[in-house]
């Protein structure tokens, strides 16, 4: 499979790769670690004309303290993230996520950056970012604005990110201390989750229970009032639109979310 | 445009179309057809090279996106003499392969993850190595030849 025809383009600074995109707009496509763009392209499900690489960005790779913030560059791989000692002390969390994504040939390429504005709603790092309450920085014509997650994933495949935007950075509150817990069912070694769960603290978040990466608010509401790891999770399904599908119907995706976050509370010290 | 990557030690450049793949590019610019296409779809591994020293998918990476970069292809890991590679020995060794189609990609993401955890346990194997899928062997001696190569004891 080969994609169809298109120019590329690699450029070597923010400002660059910007000037691109407001020049060509919806006819160019901004390429991160090309780990989902590309195997789109192969399958012409998507067809720029223009293919800007930003693969020679590292000023926008690199995981700092910033105060009571972690900042991460959006194109920080996977495997970075995973071996980061910033994360693995301050955030163990993201860490450990990054390093269950894909295999070690897709952490080799995929970023934070394009997994968050990917935005596929069966995807790892987007409900961990939301678990932690982070905040997308996104840079366009008219300067940077802030993004919180909960407003970031609007649908599958949805961000509010304007085509000639982009995602330079993330920014999560340090986690210290906090207990977490990260479960996760998939049906081959490689694949995205069927469900998963994702706990930071007493937050709860939730992959593909849904057009987007959700929050388990009422598990959330039942650990605030005392509630245990099983009474909470058994709320996990409440507000969730599994989809229904020949191999996970959508009564068995609210089954694995009860029992996945059962399981993440318990890790994650409640119990 | 025009690509240039170093292969091997040995640049290669070549006027290609800007989608070409870089799988394509190491097979038929480069003449180098160890690094087989199974899936073409990212799942299975045949195809994984090193690219500056980690493996990729190389029928997910552009050849343009290599340009100016370094790519290590199973060929390019025999010693001076010819010697084969510690991990191609203990694969042979340990009977790692059968057809041998998913060998070049299971040797070089071996390589990769050893690069990072030179004594890896079992099943650190069995989680590194799960990118790559063999239709022959079953695994077991695949995972028997990654410890020979650490230099670990091996499981009859
Ligand atoms: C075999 C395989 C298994 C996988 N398994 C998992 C899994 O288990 N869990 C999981 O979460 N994911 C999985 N993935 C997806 C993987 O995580 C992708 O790498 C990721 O979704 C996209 O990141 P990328 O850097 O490759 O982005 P790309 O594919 O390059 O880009 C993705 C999209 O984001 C846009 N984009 C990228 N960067 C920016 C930016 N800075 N600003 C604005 N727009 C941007 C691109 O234009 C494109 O639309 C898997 C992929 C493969 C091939
Ligand atoms: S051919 Fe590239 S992963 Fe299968
Ligand atoms: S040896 Fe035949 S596919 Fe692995």
């Amino acid at each position: 499979m080969i994609p169809a025809r298109f120019t590329y383009r690699r450029v070597s600074s923010v400002d660059e790769a910007l000037a691109a995109v407001a020049e060509h707009g919806d006819d160019a496509k901004l390429l991160a670690g090309g780990q989902s763009l590309l195997p789109l392209m192969k399958l012409r499900f998507a067809a720029p004309e223009l293919l800007i690489d930003l693969g020679p960005l590292d000023e926008l790779r690199y995981v700092r303290r910033e105060g009571d913030e972690i900042a991460v560059g959006a194109m920080t791989r996977y495997h970075d993230l995973h071996h980061d000692a910033v994360l693995a002390e301050h955030a163990p969390l993201l860490a450990h996520v990054a390093g269950s994504v894909g295999d070690q040939q897709v952490r080799h390429r995929g970023t934070i950056g394009g997994s968050l504005v990917h935005a596929d709603p069966a995807a790892d790092l987007p409900a961990a970012v939301l678990a932690v309450d982070g905040v997308l920085v996104a840079r366009g014509p008219d300067g940077e604005r802030r993004i919180p997650a909960a407003e970031f994933f609007q649908g599958p495949f949805e961000t509010p990110l304007a085509p000639e935007e982009l995602l330079t950075e993330v920014r999560v509150p340090v986690q210290d201390g906090a207990g977490w817990g990260f479960e996760k069912f998939t049906r081959r070694a490689i694949d995205w989750a069927i469900v998963g769960v994702v706990v930071a603290g007493r937050a709860v978040s939730l992959i593909n229970m849904g057009g987007t990466p959700l929050r388990a608010s009422a598990v959330e509401a039942a650990l605030a009032e005392g509630a245990s790891a099983a009474e909470a999770a058994a709320l996990a399904a409440e507000g969730t639109s599994p989809a229904d599908e020949a191999h996970a119907t959508s009564e068995y995706r609210e089954h694995l979310a009860r029992v996945l976050t059962e399981r993440a509370l318990v890790s994650a010290g409640v119990s | 445009m025009k690509v240039s990557i170093e292969i091997n030690g040995t640049t290669v450049s070549e006027e290609v179309e800007d989608r070409t793949l870089l799988v394509h590019f190491v097979r038929e610019q480069a003449g180098l057809t160890a690094t087989n296409i199974g899936c073409d779809t990212t799942s299975c591994g045949a195809c994984t090279v090193l690219l500056d020293g980690e493996s990729v998918k190389s029928c997910t990476v552009l050849a343009a996106q290599a340009d100016g970069h370094r790519v290590t292809t199973l060929e390019g890991l025999r010693g001076e003499g010819g010697d084969l590679h510690p991990v191609q020995r203990a694969f042979r060794e340990e009977h790692g392969l059968q057809c041998g189609f998913c060998t070049p990609g299971m040797i070089m993401a071996s390589v990769s993850l050893l690069d990072h955890n030179p004594k890896p346990t079992r099943q650190e194997v069995r989680d590194g190595l799960e990118g790559n899928l063999c239709r022959c062997t079953g695994y077991h001696n695949i995972v028997n030849a990654v410890m020979n190569a650490s230099g670990q004891e091996v499981q009859r």
